[in-house]
């Protein structure tokens, strides 16, 4: 018998700033491989999925019209706040099993670069991806990136903190509000994530994490109006087509790319603003010019 | 006046002496147009009888004569015109840009040496204004060949960091408001970045895109990097879902752009749509009127309101209401609706029967529900064809169909509005978010407003402008997807 028994966290989804149960009331066990132990995590349901996108919707106007300058520093936080739990992160990575320690370190040190750089576009995008077109006669005409909206996060299950991450902050830094959905088999890093967002002055719901199955979910996701775009990673051909004819009813702009686990570590590919571009929108201005 | 009559249906005749009911001599265009009996299909650069063997009619909507016979084409039709594209891909991609380059301003130079005859063909076959064909839709048309020729040869500084490559064979559909400009919009890109075409033109309008096809031939266009496959929505749905392409392109209503992406959904294909829209018109109190007041003839009069960003939804701060009805009505007026060939026509014929009864539908709901009609019935109109007054609705709430509904029409819904902020928030509420326009003289509410607007284009002090150089296209349900400029580029890309 130990002296101390420990206190067990209980894993909780993080909807509109708050740690909360699932309106489910289930959960799915989640195998700690080395420890042995296993933790419980809320199995999310159609409805924490609307009330995800209901708290997202409502912070757009908020995080959209915060300045570049206030977002990068949000997004610097994260990465402040991941450097301090760096251990207890790669702890959590190691629930996934295989790899040595060394290389879920890596991982961690990898999505805190990930977080440092991606906060860095926050205020520099309309410069690379905007402009002022040559138009002829009297026009002054500009077009300025603006960010689609509302996103949602269908991060692959390896790396399983770095792919979510780096998928999670394209949208983020440059003003859009997310549902991310931890990948199903290697949740525990993403949940831990909640706890890193809500100690970095994310406003609340800007970043909405759920768990669960994700066949509870991607069609919900897919249909509902105020999600305006669905970011995912190497879906199967039948679940990538399901998403898409979904998704034409509300003309949501489904990004999908296929990436290798080992891409991810490529630091200068993905964090590009091309990983950036798909979730903006131009908007162009003409104005008459004269005296 | 106030907005609401006792008997709502009760429509406004204006019978004041107005400019238009002066005499106007008739001044009909007379540059003489060519017309085949038949068209076949465009495939591998040569115009081919389609597999189908069937033919369908297109006519002139101003006359209602027909003009010639066009291939409907079938699913083996859109097979055999992929496969052509196919087949040209790896030569057309791997040819130098610079080389590329050339076949395009070729073809820009064309199009502006036949420019007269491309505009009377235009307007025979669409019933547009000869004035809007030939000041609009064909200089344009040629501007975005001669603009997207000189980016063939400076994609690799086109996309910082990044090495784009050509997407492939590319499905373009397009509709029937601006026939040759919308061909040259998709086409234009797409050949500039190395990518070959299947183009299907609408049902009512494929004459131009055909002769289009006549002058790929004149200026040497390798064989099958442009193939035309003519038909209805079959063909269409066809050529969205065909296995073959890489990438989809589709202009048209939101309704069918649904089917469009659904029928698209299955391969790892890239699509942009640029759909329906509602768009806000936003008219201040300090906006200069007489300015404002011809922004809004031109955002909703213009192509007889047959344009997916028309300023169909206009919203007057209230103190001003009064008199911008009243300018309206005057300048109403003084639009001519008739022959589209007569270089004095303001507003043409309606293209097609189908819409004509879709539009009278739209405006007897508009007065069912309670609104008021101002209209001008003061001009005869011919007695053959198909036409629809321009005219506008008072008394317009926001939870009408008139003011929900794209009615693609000449027909204008005005409502008001007393704070910026009101304005946003009622100009926002639409699934749409194609266009905006705004008025003011306020330099400070003019960016906020145009940031706040849910929009792809935001036009301040002005209405209806375009331009190849000008990124072009729409959020939310208005479809996703840039057209013009460098942004156009990025859809006809790999990066």
């Amino acid at each position: 018998m130990p002296q101390r028994i420990d206190v067990a966290k209980t894993w909780k989804l993080y909807i509109g700033g708050r740690f909360v149960r699932s309106e489910s009331g289930q959960s799915f066990p989640v195998h700690h491989r080395r420890h042995g132990t296993t933790v419980h995590l809320c199995r999310a349901s159609r409805k924490d999925l609307r009330d995800s996108v209901e708290a997202a919707k409502a912070a757009r106007s908020g995080w959209s019209a915060a300045s570049g300058y206030l977002r990068g520093q949000i997004l610097y936080r994260m990465a402040e706040m991941l450097e301090c739990r760096r251990t207890e992160m790669a702890e959590a990575l190691a629930a996934a099993g295989s790899q040595p320690p060394k290389q879920r370190l890596d991982e961690v040190d990898a999505t805190i670069d990930r977080l440092v750089s991606f906060a860095g576009w926050s205020d520099k995008i309309e410069q690379i991806l905007g402009g002022q077109n040559a138009v002829p006669g009297p026009y002054y005409n500009i077009t300025v990136p603006e960010p689609t909206g509302v996103v949602g996060v269908l991060p692959p299950d390896k790396p399983a903190l770095l792919a979510g991450v780096s998928m999670l902050a394209a949208p983020l830094c440059v003003g859009n509000t997310v549902i991310l959905i931890a990948p199903e088999a290697h949740p525990l890093p993403t949940a831990l994530l909640g706890e890193i967002l809500a100690t970095s002055d994310v406003p609340s719901g800007v970043v909405n994490i759920l768990t669960g199955r994700r066949a509870d979910l991607i069609g919900h996701l897919a249909d509902h109006r105020e999600v305006n775009a669905i970011s995912a990673v190497n879906l199967d051909e039948e679940n990538l087509t399901d998403l898409r004819k979904r998704a034409a009813e509300s003309i949501k702009r489904i990004h999908h790319e296929r990436v290798t686990t080992p891409a991810w570590m490529k630091h200068e590919e993905r964090c590009s603003p091309w990983c950036v571009e798909p979730f903006l929108e131009m908007k162009t201005l003409w104005h008459p010019s004269a005296c | 006046m106030t907005d609401r009559t006792p008997d709502s249906t009760t429509k406004v005749p204006v019978n004041v002496a107005t400019s238009a009911s002066w005499e106007y001599a008739p001044a009909p265009e007379r540059t003489p147009v060519e017309i085949e009996d038949r068209y076949g299909l465009f495939i591998d650069g040569e115009f081919q009888s389609p597999r189908s063997r069937r033919w369908f009619d297109t006519a002139n909507p101003a006359t209602g004569q027909p003009l010639a016979r066009v291939a409907a084409a079938n699913e083996k039709d859109v097979d055999d015109a992929v496969a052509s594209a196919r087949k040209a891909l790896p030569g057309w991609s791997r040819l130098r840009g610079q080389e590329r380059a050339k076949y395009l301003f070729r073809i820009a130079r064309r199009i502006q040496e036949r420019a007269r005859e491309l505009s009377v063909l235009e307007t025979m076959d669409g019933g547009k204004p000869i004035k809007e064909s030939r000041d609009i839709d064909i200089p344009l048309a040629a501007r975005h060949f001669f603009y997207h020729a000189g980016w063939a040869d400076k994609l690799q500084w086109a996309f910082a960091g990044a090495s784009p490559r050509p997407v492939g064979v590319c499905g373009q559909i397009i509709p029937w408001n601006f026939p040759l400009l919308m061909a040259a919009w998709k086409l234009a890109p797409a050949l500039a970045c190395g990518n070959t075409c299947v183009l299907k033109p609408a049902e009512t309008t494929p004459l131009t895109a055909l002769r289009l096809a006549e002058i790929l031939q004149e200026v040497d266009l390798p064989p099958g990097v442009v193939n035309i496959v003519t038909g209805a929505g079959r063909t269409g749905q066809h050529l969205a879902a065909h296995q073959g392409i890489d990438k989809l392109a589709f202009t048209g209503s939101t309704e069918v752009g649904r089917k469009i992406a659904e029928a698209a959904a299955k391969g790892d294909r890239r699509l942009t749509l640029e759909l329906g829209g509602k768009s806000p018109h936003i008219i201040f109190a300090d906006a200069a009127l007489d300015q404002a007041v011809e922004g809004i003839v031109n955002g909703i009069w213009f192509n007889q309101g047959h344009v997916c960003c028309a300023g169909s939804r206009l919203f007057v701060e209230e103190s001003i209401q009064e008199e911008v009805v009243r300018r309206l009505e005057h300048r109403m007026r003084s639009l001519r609706v008739g022959d589209p060939l007569d270089k004095n026509t303001d507003v043409g014929a309606i293209n097609n029967p189908d819409q004509l009864d879709k539009i009278t539908a739209y405006v007897e709901t508009g007065q069912s529900e309670g609104a008021m009609l101002h209209e001008v019935n003061s001009q005869d109109l011919p007695t053959k064809g198909l036409w629809f007054r321009p005219c506008f609705l008072t008394g317009v709430q926001p939870s009408h169909v008139i003011a929900r509904d794209e009615i693609f029409g000449p027909v204008l819904a005005v409502m008001t509005f007393r704070t910026p902020e009101e304005a946003l928030k009622r100009a926002n509420n639409t699934p749409y978010g194609l266009a905006a326009g705004v008025w003011t003289d306020k330099g400070a509410r003019i960016f906020e407003m145009a940031r706040r607007l849910e929009a792809g284009v935001i036009w301040c002090n002005t209405y209806n402008q375009f331009d190849a150089a000008s990124p072009f296209g729409g959020i939310k349900e208005s479809g996703f997807g840039r057209e013009g400029g460098r942004h156009g580029l990025r859809a006809y890309v790999r990066l």
